[in-house]
């Protein structure tokens, strides 16, 4: 079974600490995730770490190790921005799109911060827990008199 | 828990507020068009990351904003190719700026077949979401029912009977072959070898048919499910796959010979849709894209899962990274499955071909005849599922296509709390801007094909 570190990082130090990853041998970017928190605050964290609303997940992997971290960083509700990891890896961009486009994570300098599978102008973020389901009573009498 | 949801108690009257809150949200949410833009309309910022980029790509960021000096001739236009066309496998879009017939930068539109199916896993069990997830990527959907169960079962902590392990790595390996057998079809017919889209298909039924019988269903199994699998295998079972392993490489010569020395099929791959180690990398490309470049990079040899630890077989690689690398790839690698499931059959031990955990996996069909507690167990399972602990986890398996993850969040209830599929097409379209740039758009189809993306997987 795969093994994996996890690291908790402050949202400041992100782009330092995955520079400094990627310079130890973390050629690639495999995921980015984001979740939303909201209906599950208490979770399990280490000390110290602050609980935000979001967390973005970004899985790392070093081929020459054959090792992988995955990195956890809380991003506050009020604030839902985060540096892009685009000029590290380029191949994170349409992951982060996709984090933007159903989370609604802001990468701050992305290059093409667009919607990827949502079309554009959709209202709101579906991944989010309070996105409404957009369930819709349907009454299935006939109505009298019509018919 | 303070917050309210969005749209639910919302009182009449307000609805000018309403509107008005409406539209913020509409701005709020959208960062603009999606397509590719023309140059003149493309920010100077976004253009010089464009320029290695939508070729998307390092080098291109370290150019000087300022240093970019375009001059096109009146030739250069904006086409689309797709959302409707033969050649796009499914419902891709391209959006090309062409200077005649040369390409120079390409963006990739997806999302036409977006089902919301992360959001969907939310609202079911842990035993209904392999039924969800089988429906990603519609050509290999036991590898991701594999994902799912594995990231299930490591949420438990469970450790599976060695037949369940072993049933699993059989599928897994069929799979890769019908896989790499409709990629073979599907790039004849693209490249004008229809001959070889009938013999693709024509092997790859006598798999499925193998497959309906195992499972009952040819596609969409729901068979690899958390805690081993559905059903053992029936009777005569090793009939089969011996008449599977005894048809096909005989046939594979037969395409070697058809494809692979045939002058016309090597004009229209050799040396097309070119993509290096580093922008592979970079890129974050798995699978046989990552493996024709030359790096030798396979999960299930380097994170073994499974069993593939105890089997022999030989990670397949490329050298330059064009077409007919991928397709040799690929190629191999159906041979190297083979050779995969000729052990699986001598080593299929026997036992359980699921965990005989009551908490996880129903009861057998025969007892629930004859046990009112099994009825019972039967019908908690079924409505309820079972409850996984809190946490997270990310599980990643060698799916045909490449490194298939599933990010799984767990809050302790019977359905997963966030559920997130990291599926290899959806990552691999990157490349295609840089396997394009450059080339011809006559090319552009027989690099689309080698990228083999399944837009089910993609969108999601």
């Amino acid at each position: 079974m795969i093994t994996s570190e996890v690291l908790h990082i402050e949202r400041s130090n992100y782009l330092a600490t995955v520079t400094d990853l990627k310079s130890q041998g973390y050629e690639m970017c495999i995921d980015v995730a984001g979740v939303d928190y909201l209906t599950h605050p208490g979770r399990e964290l280490p000390e110290g770490v602050v609980p935000g609303r979001y967390e973005v997940v970004v899985n790392l992997l070093s081929l020459g190790n054959r090792s992988r971290v995955r990195i956890r960083v809380q991003v506050p509700e009020d604030d839902p921005t985060i540096e892009t990891l685009f000029f590290l890896y380029p191949g994170s961009e349409a992951m982060e799109r996709e984090v933007y486009d159903l989370v609604g994570i802001r990468f701050k300098n992305h290059p093409d911060l667009t919607r990827i599978l949502m079309p554009e102008g959709w209202e709101g973020h579906p991944l989010r827990k309070d996105y409404s389901m957009g369930a819709v009573p349907i009454q299935f009498k006939s109505v009298n008199g019509a018919g | 828990m303070s917050k309210k949801m969005n749209d639910s108690g919302k009182v009449d009257g307000a609805s000018q507020e309403q509107e008005a809150e409406s539209l913020a949200l509409v701005s709020e949410t959208s960062e603009g068009p999606q397509e590719l833009q023309e140059v003149e309309d493309t920010g100077r910022f976004e253009l010089s990351a464009e320029f290695g980029s939508t070729l998307r790509l390092p080098e291109g960021v370290d150019v000087d904003p300022g240093d970019i000096d375009i001059e096109f001739s009146d030739e250069k236009m904006i086409i689309n190719m797709g959302p409707q066309h033969p050649s796009t496998h499914g419902v891709l879009r391209l959006m090309m700026e062409l200077d005649g017939e040369v390409i120079l930068r390409t963006k990739p539109v997806v999302g036409y077949l977006h089902t919301g199916m992360e959001k969907t896993a939310e609202g079911l069990t842990f035993l209904q979401g392999p039924t969800n997830v089988t429906r990603m990527d519609y050509l290999s959907p036991f590898h991701n029912e594999l994902v799912f169960s594995m990231a299930t079962e490591k949420l438990l902590g469970l450790e599976l009977p060695d037949r369940a392990s072993w049933i699993r790595t059989l599928m897994c390996e069929l799979n890769r072959c019908t896989s790499h057998l409709m990629w073979m079809a599907t790039n004849g017919m693209d490249l004008g070898s229809s001959s070889m889209m009938i013999y693709g298909f024509r092997e790859r039924e006598m798999i499925l048919a193998f497959f309906e019988k195992v499972t009952g269903l040819r596609m969409n199994h729901n068979y690899i499910r958390p805690g081993g699998v559905a059903a053992d295998l029936p009777d005569g079972w090793e009939d089969d796959v011996l008449a599977i392993l005894e048809t096909i490489p005989g046939r594979l010569d037969e395409y070697d010979e058809l494809l692979t020395g045939q002058p016309i099929f090597r004009e229209r791959v050799d040396n097309v849709g070119i993509i290096t180690a580093e922008q592979a990398i970079a890129l974050s490309a798995t699978g046989p894209i990552l493996r024709s470049t030359g790096v030798a990079w396979d999960l299930r040899r380097d994170m073994p899962y499974l069993n593939y630890d105890q089997v022999e077989f030989d990670v397949i690689v490329g050298s330059i990274g064009d077409c007919f690398d991928r397709y040799s790839v690929r190629l191999n690698e159906i041979r190297e499955s083979l050779r995969i499931i000729a052990q699986v059959v001598e080593k299929m031990p026997a036992g359980d071909y699921k965990i005989q955990d009551k908490k996880v996996t129903p009861p057998p069909r025969l007892r629930i005849d004859e046990s009112m507690e099994a009825l019972i167990h039967h019908f908690k399972i079924y409505t309820e599922g079972f409850k996984v602990p809190e946490g997270e986890v990310y599980v990643a398996v060698e799916s045909p296509r490449g490194e298939i993850g599933c990010y799984m969040v767990s809050d302790g209830s019977a359905k997963p709390y966030r559920m997130h599929i990291r599926g290899p097409s959806f990552v691999n379209l990157q490349t295609l801007p840089t396997m394009l740039r450059g080339g011809i758009i006559a090319d552009a189809i027989a690099a689309i094909s080698s990228v083999d993306p399944v837009m089910g997987e993609v969108d999601r």
